[in-house]
């Protein structure tokens, strides 16, 4: 067994063009901008982040769904090979993905039972006799009923849905889940359900997840680490209670202060002026810098680097970083 | 917290034992709700609770199909069975609603300032130059930079939380006294969501109109209301001031919703879903809709569906598990009915 993390991303990007308008000029849109990340066994790193930060396209390039332009990908210490190939398949079976909706994930002409089957046909695993049961026992173990199994798509609940999904899933004993905001489009009760089975599974079968969610209340609640992306970048990356408990970078602060919890009002709020950004027109400097309450000259043109702070944690902001040098010199 | 004298004057609209049926299934079992000037009301629940068919079916708009029965007054007119020329001048010009997704909400070929004239001429008799003066106010008032450029812009060349703001101010033409903002904030991200709570927060105040906000997210009600209507499978099952209700929450569903929400702060510890699902309105439990899922529940609970009942000063639940609160803020009120 190599010592190599489970998924080692390493400065990954991934560009695409737009045009703007019919005849407008084509300009490159940077969606994943040198990210670098690591998952390791039997942990989970929450990415955070809003719409059109990038991490989605960040699980998608981690599974070798698309090519990255730049940076490579590592699973177990090897680079992913090339999309649609064999090794990739073989590789493929070993890293699973999970996504929002569980019902497009599904096919809605076949039982339960069948599409949790589907991987055990695909990659041969075990003796055709066996395989219903041993989809049947998959079922029980995400805590469906077997009788559950002959249903259709649309004759279960959502959170039903979702546990055949992470079934299937499972079906090829993944080392690593990717789960892109698994439980968003589930009801609250729900939704604990679906995180409660996720860590549950987490724990019995050593899965790697990579978990990408907008709700930090989520995010903080499965994961050991987090990182959090604003444009196609990692603004700020460390452990999970520390990260959201006393945020360092301007961005995070923000998106903790603006996460609504029931019970808390009254409460100074950082309100972000003006809208998400735009990844085809990123601002100079820091891409932050528009909305940032303590942006500075030097953050309009000169891009942080993202570097870690003396509590271990990596965060790119020139003004956390001259605070860190400013209490050390102090001390 | 508003002054909870000004409820004994009589409510701006007082829904009574609101039920909706769709092809004889029974989706809401009997709505009693009085909204008052100025304050904010949250209806919060799961999907299917009845929440925003409770506001289509009193502003008349849920498709043929629906049976209703019970009654809506808005200043002592009856919405439920009015003639269209009466919900016209109170759809928009009274109460007026925005929804989950604006981009699907304007139309996508028109220019924005020519919809947001539209609304205007209609509600406010406006017409020509007045119209687009107007305009410019209301996307000055809902915090449009550059308002004038963006009367002349399309849907799509604005965020998602621009187009809020434009709906938002398309509802704000009619100058309505209720403002139903159903899911407004659900397709937006976290911190352009908290801009347009902070928006919905500062228009009530400056205008004393009435909001209610119709959501699941709990966080998002909490910090927006003064007043909170738990819904469960076509019920309003508990109701009390915001405070309140999040700091000791009385009925069962209640508590469990809360369990199951993720804190952001504190010792992380495995959270408490609440067990099973949701029931099928057709397939209703004979007694209590929250029995089978429910860790208090007896016997009596499911012969019987439990009416709300005063449980504290200005408090309500709907469970017979649920004992009065022991330490009442004021003198304990005679029960009414």
């Amino acid at each position: 067994m190599s010592s190599a993390p489970l998924l080692q991303v390493r400065g990954i990007a991934r560009r695409y063009a737009m045009r703007r308008g019919l005849l407008g000029r084509s300009v490159d849109v940077r969606a994943v901008d040198g990210v670098s990340l690591t998952v390791e066994r039997g942990r989970t790193l929450g990415l955070v982040g809003e719409s059109g930060s990038g991490k989605s396209t960040t699980g998608r390039l981690a599974l070798g769904l698309e090519p990255p332009d730049d940076g490579d990908v590592l699973f177990m210490g090897a680079p992913i090979p090339a999309a649609g190939t064999l090794a990739w398949r073989q590789m493929r079976a070993r890293m699973q993905m999970i996504y929002q909706d569980p019902l497009g994930a599904l096919d809605r002409r076949l039982s339960i039972l069948e599409q949790v089957r589907e991987p055990y046909d695909v990659h041969g695993i075990g003796e055709a006799g066996e395989r219903g049961a041993m989809a049947t026992a998959l079922l029980q173990a995400v805590g469906l009923r077997a009788d559950q199994g002959n249903r259709y798509p649309h004759e279960l609940s959502g959170g039903q849905r979702q546990r055949a999904v992470i079934a299937r899933a499972l079906a090829t004993k993944p080392d690593l889940l990717v789960c892109d905001e698994p439980v968003s489009a589930l009801d609250v009760s729900i939704q604990a359900q679906v995180v409660n089975l996720l860590v549950d599974l987490q724990q019995e079968l050593g899965l790697g997840l990579l978990f990408i969610s907008h709700d930090l209340k989520v995010i903080r609640q499965v994961s050991h680490r987090v990182a959090v992306m604003y444009l196609g970048r990692i603004v700020e990356e460390g452990d999970a209670d520390l990260l959201l408990a006393s945020p360092a970078h301007p961005y995070t602060e923000a998106l903790v202060s603006a996460s609504p919890v029931p019970g808390r009002r009254a409460r100074p709020r950082i309100v972000l002026q003006g809208d998400p950004p735009n990844p085809a027109a990123r601002p100079s400097g820091c891409a932050f810098h528009p909305r940032c309450h303590a942006a500075r000259e030097r953050c309009k043109v000169e891009s942080p680097r993202l570097l870690p702070l003396p509590d271990g944690r990596l965060t790119a902001c020139h003004v956390a970083h001259d605070q860190a040098n400013f209490l050390k010199a102090a001390s | 917290m508003t002054d909870l004298t000004s409820h004994e004057t009589s409510p701006l609209v007082a829904i009574r034992d609101l039920t909706v049926s769709f092809d004889g299934v029974k989706v809401l079992h009997g709505i009693d709700l009085a909204i008052h000037r100025g304050e904010a009301v949250g209806l919060v629940g799961e999907s299917g609770c009845g929440k925003s068919v409770t506001w289509l079916a009193a502003l008349g708009l849920l498709p043929k199909k629906a049976t209703i029965t019970g009654s809506v007054i808005l200043d002592g007119r009856e919405l439920i069975g009015a003639v269209p020329t009466t919900l016209d001048s109170v759809r928009g010009g009274r109460i007026a609603m925005i929804f989950q997704d604006p981009a699907s909400a304007l139309n996508p070929v028109i220019r924005l300032g020519r919809q947001v004239g539209e609304a205007l001429a209609l509600h406010g008799g406006l017409s020509g130059r007045a119209i687009r003066a107007e305009a410019k106010r209301l996307f000055d008032l809902v915090g449009i930079p550059d308002a004038v450029r963006r009367l002349d812009a399309f849907p799509h060349e604005l965020s998602g939380g621009q187009n809020q703001r434009v709906m938002i101010a398309m509802a704000l033409a009619g100058k309505p006294d209720v403002l139903v903002a159903d899911e407004p904030t659900t397709a937006l991200d976290a911190t352009i969501q908290a801009q347009i709570l902070e928006l919905l927060t500062r228009i009530r105040r400056e205008t004393n109109m009435a909001l209610v906000l119709i959501s699941h997210d709990l966080g998002v009600i909490s910090e927006t209301c003064d007043r909170v209507c738990v819904m469960y499978a076509g019920r309003i099952i508990e109701t009390a001031a915001s405070e309140a209700l999040f700091e000791q929450p009385l009925h069962p569903y209640t508590q469990g919703l809360l369990a199951a929400l993720p804190p952001l702060e504190g010792v992380r510890r495995r959270l408490v879903p609440v067990e099973g699902n949701v029931p099928e309105p057709w397939n209703l439990p004979p007694g209590c809709s929250f029995a089978p899922r429910c860790p208090r529940r007896v016997e009596a609970c499911d012969t019987r569906v439990p009416s709300l009942a005063l449980k504290a000063t200005d408090r309500q639940a709907a469970c017979i598990m649920t004992p009065p609160l022991a330490q009442p803020q004021r003198r304990p009120e005679p029960v009414y009915a």
